[in-house]
């Protein structure tokens, strides 16, 4: 037997398996993508969608068991409108009637460039008490060629038919010439799973943005 | 043919392939790099930064059109002065200067160790008002051996051309009086410039412990 075949007979089993030592793969060099699904943290970007005068944006499929939870990532959201207010609502007929009941709060913060306000304060206006209607999430946006609102707005557990549905959003808009960071919570009052979410300003259309759907393991 | 050759054989394919039971690193452990395949992650940590008694911390790189949403995460920030705010500020510039123009709000929840003492409120004292100066995202840090302070930074679209900056940020510290506060800090720069440089720091003294870790979430 030669060397190298003897060196090589070392490094297999009684069961004709290669030891670890066998292949030389601390480099997996020739590996230039990996299967779709895979993720290293948990986290799957699972769609986006780009506003260009639209009125609206609705994310009808991917929301499903397959996590616990999804976060939307809102960019430069931008109405075309001035002053409009950015609105969500769930569905649980895949966006047939987007008209799911919710309880909700909504606390504002804000202050103007002129240093002349500031505010905190819980937000009547835009709370909900077991209404279907669409929930504000960001409001009185400016449409000042620079002006939008950034923000995200996560969704835990949409498919339990058990329990609630709770969301938790977090938005930083900028009016004319006032920031307002604006915090929205609370939830779905529906055992039905949720399959689908869509977006609108209470006014006029979404002019221009960006929405990320991640899924959350 | 002894039994380990035929048994090895055995795990030959007609083409000559090895079969993957015939390799005993299916989970393959010992892999210490792939080739060109891009992370599967999807929260890329871009880079880490640890204090150690220095003056600044500043991320001069990799903030740019790649991600639409940056996550800084500071933690156990300790500074080296009691009482100094911990703060920072943007850069269009590459970091030669961090002076971008913010309007930004504040508030806090907070709660003594003696339990005597508690609020949520707005804290004009930490916000700004066009102002180029550093943004306060813990004030009054203690520096008592076992304070320390963590939190969050989510800045949306640096890159931008087109819109103002915004950013949110949430942190909790432990206040030089004992306290506990929860600071909720957001707003924007006001620039239409992309902003390709943040700089974190203390108020006074330097950064004596502490790390800062920026993150870019994927975006296709």
């Amino acid at each position: 037997m030669g060397a190298i075949a003897r060196s090589a007979a070392n490094l297999v089993t009684t069961s004709g398996v290669w030891l670890k030592g066998g292949v030389n793969n601390a480099s997996m060099d020739n590996i230039s993508a990996f299967p779709s699904g895979i993720s290293g943290d948990g986290i799957t970007l699972i769609s986006s969608q780009t506003a260009s005068s639209s009125a609206s944006i609705s994310f009808t499929s991917g929301i499903t068991s397959t996590y616990k939870a999804y976060k939307f990532v809102f960019i430069n959201m931008h109405p075309a409108t001035n002053n409009a207010e950015f609105t969500f609502n769930m569905s649980t007929d895949s966006g047939s009637n987007y008209n799911v009941t919710k309880t909700t709060t909504a606390i504002d913060t804000s202050h103007s460039e002129s240093d002349v306000s500031s505010d905190l304060s819980y937000d009547t206006g835009e709370d909900l008490a077991q209404s279907t209607g669409f929930q504000t999430i960001a409001k009185n946006i400016s449409n000042d060629n620079d002006g939008s609102f950034s923000g995200t707005l996560q969704l835990f557990n949409p498919s339990s038919t058990t329990y609630v549905k709770h969301f938790i959003s977090n938005t930083n808009k900028m009016e004319t010439s006032v920031t307002a960071n604006y915090l929205v919570a609370g939830y779905g009052n529906t055992t039905s799973a949720v399959n689908a979410v869509r977006f609108q300003m209470s006014s006029g259309n979404i002019d221009d943005g960006k929405i990320y759907m991640y899924g959350i393991k | 043919m002894g039994s380990i050759t035929r048994s090895f054989a055995n795990n030959i394919g007609s083409s000559g392939i090895l079969s993957a039971s015939a390799v005993t690193n299916a989970t393959v452990e010992d892999v210490t790099a792939f080739g060109t395949a891009p992370s599967p992650a999807t929260l890329v940590l871009i880079s880490t930064q640890t204090a150690s008694s220095s003056a600044n911390i500043s991320f001069t790189t990799g903030l740019d059109s790649t991600y639409d949403e940056y996550i800084f995460k500071f933690i156990n920030i300790h500074p080296a002065t009691d009482s100094a705010h911990f703060e920072f500020n943007m850069s269009t510039d590459g970091g030669s200067n961090y002076n971008v123009t913010k309007t930004t709000t504040s508030f806090y929840a907070y709660h003594n160790e003696s339990d005597t003492d508690t609020a949520v409120a707005y804290t004009a004292a930490q916000d700004l008002a066009q102002s180029t100066a550093f943004q306060r995202l813990i004030p009054d840090a203690g520096n008592d051996n076992d304070q320390a302070n963590s939190g969050t930074l989510t800045i949306f679209n640096p890159s931008s051309t087109t819109y103002v900056k915004h950013f949110i940020a949430n942190s909790n510290s432990a206040h030089q009086d004992n306290y506990s506060i929860n600071w909720f800090i957001a707003g924007y720069g006001n620039t239409t410039s992309a902003v390709n440089a943040i700089q974190f720091k203390f108020s006074s003294g330097n950064i004596d412990d502490g790390i800062i870790k920026m993150y870019g979430v994927k975006k296709s």
